[in-house]
């Protein structure tokens, strides 16, 4: 077994497995397919904004407008156009990657808090869009959206089959995410977030490392939004809103800022959670996500995996001392 | 009857009296994000709530209680400014040797839990409320007909705005203020109490979000999420004045409320989204903002 490596990666690595095995059994073993589905799609737009605030150290508030702009375009495209649904969802991604762009452009200009509130007025910008253009219906959203067959041969309306297209396509935005992040491009991301000053003083042209990284993050959104509209069948305002670019902050710090199972254990814990609470607290269940993100930031900032890997890292050094 | 451009004297004026109306809430919200971001570097996102809670408290106070509208004006800001102060002693003060991000998730946090609550005990629709007698009906001034208490929210914004102003540029406890936000510890050497003054400061910031949300009950609806949605734009017009100036922030947002009018005249459907538009261009020339300065 080499090929796990050893130590705390051979660790993680089969966890990694146990957990894809674990995906892969749930709609067998009577896992509810469509919420395993939903918290995949939540878990790749989580993936995609980690991509920038945990690996680059810019906060977007305004990632919703990519994530529900995208789930609009493929919507329309699909139901009103008749596209495939493998065509909606690149055409979605690419919207949002192109929205991306614009926003991006706009916002790398300032810095920091400031950062966050120019992406959170340019999404409430589009957010104002979409409420009044007339494709996106309004108030009602679109709605009865057919899967189609994918490549013109899959029918997707059937779950299971939808199921293993949504986890393999998860896999992929995972894989590549991965592969970002240890690439030379992402050892320069990280030196950005690190010390931008000396990243600048390095010689990298920062602003368009930051804009690819904005770029990137914004498309991959879209994918996990576009992915949504095919397996909720539907797309509506509520995923533009202001409420939905702070959710996939709250899942993103919950699971573990800057790693790679955090934004995955995170999605599928509010997911989840907001699934459980909404038959038990009904409208209760926004408070509780309110107070749950005010106890992550006050209290619990370096998430479920950030916690694990310090824990890990004291037990290490306690080994290491001399008897 | 005179018409500009095709469009009636009277609706013109009107409109831009209600641009006025909403650009002196700006001025006053921006301005208490920017004295709390000053002191304090959190970007306040309960802000809106704030605002919010205010103007519930006045419709509590004068609904239920039958309390005057003047008693309101007083208890509003009184109810926020204690609460705020509550939260800075509790949660804020916890996250200031932080990136200053941490302060905008919390406050974040702390708008969705406000926002809930209110909503689960007075639902999403409005709650109607009406301005006092003193100030009900209209002057006509000739050209145009004023309604009373629209202009008693702009005299009193203002004269609010540049209380503050004065306060924080002309007197000894605004010079305090400015030494605190330039470097705490200096200050606090001197021995000044620079937790309770950032506490204050806090406190002060929220009740002017509380009086706003006073002064706007009766003019706008009172509901959970009016908060949420002035706060983005709120956002949008700090940006482009730029947090530093006080006095910035009181232009920014009386101008950009009158331009917010004049789109409504001419072209409704951009209404809600020409201060982001400007935004959008304002950083493209000048990305610290009309008044901010380049660090």
């Amino acid at each position: 077994m080499s090929w796990l490596g050893t130590g705390t990666q051979r660790a993680s690595r089969l966890a990694w497995i146990v957990v894809l095995l674990l995906l892969i059994a749930a709609p067998f073993i009577g896992v509810y397919p469509i919420i395993v589905m939903t918290a995949l799609c939540f878990a790749i737009y989580a993936m995609a904004f980690n991509l920038l605030l945990g690996f680059t150290g810019l906060l977007s508030f305004g990632h919703a407008a990519f994530f529900g702009g995208a789930a609009y375009v493929t919507g329309w495209l699909v139901h009103e156009q008749n596209w495939t649904p493998e065509l909606g969802l690149v055409a979605g991604t690419l919207a949002a990657a192109a929205a991306g762009l614009v926003v991006g452009l706009i916002a790398i200009r300032r810095q920091g808090i400031y950062f966050a509130m120019v992406t959170l007025a340019l999404a409430q910008m589009l957010y104002f869009f979409f409420l009044q253009a007339p494709f996106t219906g309004g108030e009602d959203g679109i709605q009865g959206i057919q899967r189609g067959k994918l490549f013109g041969l899959i029918p997707l309306e059937n779950d299971l089959v939808l199921y293993f297209f949504v986890l393999a396509v998860f896999v992929a935005v995972f894989l590549l995410v991965l592969r970002i992040v240890h690439s030379p491009y992402g050892q320069v991301l990280k030196a950005i977030r690190e010390n931008e000053p000396r990243a600048i003083s390095l010689g990298y042209n920062v602003d368009r490392y930051k804009l690819l990284a904005f770029v990137l993050s914004a498309a991959l959104a879209g994918l996990g939004g576009a992915m949504k509209t095919l397996v909720l069948h539907l797309a509506t305002l509520q995923d533009v809103r202001w409420e939905q670019s702070g959710e996939v902050i709250l899942m993103t710090l919950l699971g573990g800022l800057g790693t790679f199972a955090g934004p995955v254990l995170g999605a599928f814990t509010v997911v989840g959670l907001q699934n459980f609470l909404s038959d038990r607290a009904g409208s209760w269940t926004g408070v509780i996500i309110g107070c749950i993100f005010v106890l992550c930031v006050v209290a619990f900032r370096k998430g479920f995996v950030g916690e694990l890997l310090a824990w890990q890292k004291r037990r290490k050094a306690k080994d290491v001392k001399p008897s | 009857m005179t018409e500009i451009f095709g469009i009636p004297l009277q609706a013109l004026l009107g409109q831009l009296m209600l641009g006025l109306v909403n650009g002196s809430f700006y001025a006053m919200l921006s301005l208490g994000l920017a004295v709390i971001f000053g002191l304090l570097g959190v970007v306040n996102f309960a802000h809106g709530a704030l605002y919010m809670i205010g103007a519930y408290v006045a419709w509590f106070a004068m609904d239920r209680w039958g309390v005057s509208y003047w008693w309101a004006l007083l208890l509003g800001p009184l109810v926020v400014g204690l609460l705020g102060a509550l939260l800075e002693r509790t949660l804020l003060k916890r996250l200031y040797k932080l990136d200053p991000l941490y302060g905008l998730l919390l406050t974040f946090g702390l708008a969705l839990i406000f926002q809930g609550v209110f909503q689960q005990y007075y639902g999403s629709s409005g709650q109607d409320y009406s301005s006092p007698d003193a100030l009900q009906g209209a002057t006509n001034l000739g050209f145009m007909v004023l309604p009373n208490y629209r202009a008693w929210v702009v005299v009193a914004s203002l004269t609010v705005c540049f209380g503050t102003w004065f306060m924080i540029e002309r007197t000894q406890l605004g010079a305090l203020l400015r030494a605190g936000t330039e470097n705490p510890s200096l200050v606090q050497a001197f021995g000044v109490n620079v937790p309770l003054m950032v506490t204050l400061t806090y406190a002060f910031g929220a009740a002017l979000a509380g009086l706003a949300g006073v002064l706007a009950a009766p003019v706008v609806q009172v509901s959970p999420l009016m908060g949420a949605n002035l706060i983005i734009v709120v956002f949008a017009v700090v940006v482009i004045g730029g947090m530093g100036s006080i006095m910035g922030s009181i232009i920014t947002g009386l101008a950009l409320g009158l331009v917010e009018g004049l789109t409504r005249v001419f072209y409704p459907q951009a209404s809600s989204i020409v201060v982001f538009v400007i935004m959008a261009i304002v950083l493209m020339i000048r990305p610290a903002g009309l008044f901010g300065k380049e660090k």
